[in-house]
């Protein structure tokens, strides 16, 4: 807090000034500078074309007079296979990926691997994050050939980058005095692992495997595009085919069921934690 | 716990009898029902495919190496505007998020029955669609480039933050609120120095993240020709010019360590 002095004409008095949010002033000035630099220069290459975007609201208006009335019933068959196979997808992922991940992230975590081993799944988790979902699916794609065993796999390596990694975390943040207890009766590595770590992470466990179960459908309906089956897959068909309200039709069954999704997925995991 | 008896007296088990049963049952029920997804996903499956994939990877491998450094030269332009599409997305996104969250947030909004609900929806609709989706859609608005980039990634990053930060407002402390308010301070007095300091920690840390997660997103937009380095992927990939493409891969690698690298040590400050 700055406490000034006022050195006016004004009798004298202090008042108070709210202190900046980075103390030295030189610094502040410099980051300020910085920004402004980096906004000029970010925006001067945008390459705005404000003609095309003036002419974009004629073109967004038919483009969604297109979307209106959305249309479920016409493909009804193709949405709801499409549909089924997300949900397929989703689940076999989820499991699969939940499997691999619990070996990863027992040995990600600093207080249970020795140092080779952790570096070797934390960087196993590294390379399963890096690339987006998307990216990952074209090269399944070509590597599996089109259709949803691409998308599982696609969806299983994003799981392993992002469950291993959590659980590894919430292992590394457990209760030292009991897993001490448990060491103190004698027990195995195994067991001390079942009755010492196991009971301490199963919520988080839970919450993060519902969490990723509802991130993976999301997922599903992205991937299709690039050909990986699901949901994706008939949306991308319904653009191809310029049936707009086909697509309509599925983006909003989309949402619905990501809103559900979301909504169950928070129930469960406010019950088990 | 349970206690069972055998002959040499009481012993311990985790669960009882009824509890072994149920735990079994659903593991059971759990191992079915994923058996069941494998094997409808194996049905749709053309094997040959998948078991050709060794060989598929090899002529791939032997297609990406050597990679094609000169093209590298040519990045720098799109890299630019993939960083520029995740910085200036997630600024607009924290900028249109603020009074969101305040407008969602059950002890800021200014009514429960009408403004709160509208900005809950917001956050929801934004959230449940993905940035490709929201870029999709923005091509055809205003047209192929960065800035349907940029709108498409601070779209969907107004429902992320806005959920964190109003989430984040609603866990304040009140006492300070309270005695700023005896101040006799205006409700904007209120809200800039007795709730914004409180949230300020999680609104940087929220920004980082996000930011972070942008990066990764925009290095596909250029897929549906919403600017950045994706675009050059698609040519590419279209082009089966797989040398290129492996230059493309080592970039966007670099570029997300370095974000990583960059918001580890924002966070790091922050804290």
């Amino acid at each position: 807090m700055t406490v000034t002095t006022q050195t006016s004409h004004a009798p004298a008095r202090n008042y108070w000034r709210r202190p900046p949010i980075i103390a030295n002033p030189r610094l502040r000035w410099a980051l300020g500078l910085g920004l402004g630099i980096y906004l000029a220069a970010a925006i001067g290459t945008l390459d705005i074309n404000w003609i095309r975007v003036a002419e974009g609201w004629p073109r967004a208006e038919r483009f969604f007079s297109g979307f209106m009335p959305p249309d479920f019933f016409a493909r009804g068959d193709a949405i709801l296979s499409g549909l089924l196979e997300s949900l397929w997808m989703t689940v076999a992922a989820t499991a699969l990926g939940v499997l691999i991940s619990v070996p990863v992230a027992i040995g990600g975590a600093r207080n249970v691997a020795p140092m080779p081993i952790y570096l070797f799944c934390r960087s196993l988790m590294a390379l399963s994050r890096t690339f987006h979902e998307v990216l990952i699916a074209i090269f399944f794609v070509k590597l599996f050939g089109f259709g949803p065993f691409a998308g599982v796999a696609t969806l299983t390596m994003a799981t392993v980058g992002f469950y291993a990694k959590l659980l590894a975390e919430d292992i590394e943040a457990i209760n030292v005095s009991q897993s001490e207890a448990i060491r103190a009766t004698g027990a195995s590595w195994l067991q001390w692992l079942d009755y010492a770590i196991r009971p301490q992470v199963r919520p988080r466990a839970i919450g993060l495997a519902v969490y990723r179960l509802d991130i993976n459908f999301r997922e599903s309906a992205i991937i299709g595009i690039v050909g990986a089956g699901g949901i994706g897959a008939t949306l991308n068909t319904a653009f191809d085919r310029y049936e707009f309200d086909t697509a309509a039709a599925i983006l909003l069954i989309i949402i619905g069921i990501v809103m559900a999704a979301e909504y169950t997925s928070g129930i469960i995991r406010k019950a088990v934690q | 716990m349970a206690v069972s008896k055998d002959d040499h007296g009481p012993l311990w088990r985790r669960r009882t009898s009824k509890g072994d049963f149920a735990a079994w049952l659903a593991w059971l029920i759990g191992a079915a029902v994923v058996a069941v997804c494998f094997s409808l996903i194996s049905d749709k499956t053309i094997w040959e495919f998948v078991w050709s994939a060794p060989r598929e990877a090899a002529d791939l491998g032997s297609r990406m190496i050597p990679p094609d450094w000169s093209y590298s030269t040519q990045l720098w332009r799109p890299l630019w505007d993939t960083f520029n599409i995740a910085t200036l997305g997630t600024a607009i996104a924290l900028i249109i998020s603020v009074p969101v969250a305040f407008c969602a947030a059950r002890n800021t909004t200014p009514s429960t029955s009408v403004v709160r609900p509208i900005a809950l929806f917001v956050i929801a609709a934004s959230r449940s669609i993905n940035s490709l989706i929201w870029a999709l859609l923005l091509v055809v608005i205003v047209g192929p480039g960065v800035f349907a980039g940029v709108l498409a990634i601070a779209f969907r990053s107004i429902g992320f933050c806005g959920k964190l930060l109003y989430e984040a407002i609603e866990e304040i402390d009140v006492p300070p609120v309270e005695a700023v308010t005896a101040t006799g301070a205006s409700s904007g007095q209120v809200l800039t120095y007795g709730v914004a300091p409180q949230i300020m920690p999680a609104f940087a840390g929220i920004s980082v993240f996000r930011w972070d997660i942008n990066i990764r997103e925009s290095t596909i937009l250029g897929l549906v020709g919403a600017g950045g380095i994706g675009l050059q992927l698609s040519a590419s990939i279209n082009n089966l010019d797989w040398s290129r493409v492996a230059v493309i891969l080592i970039a966007i690698l670099a570029t997300v360590i370095v974000s990583e690298w960059l918001s580890a040590k924002i966070r790091g400050a922050l804290t």
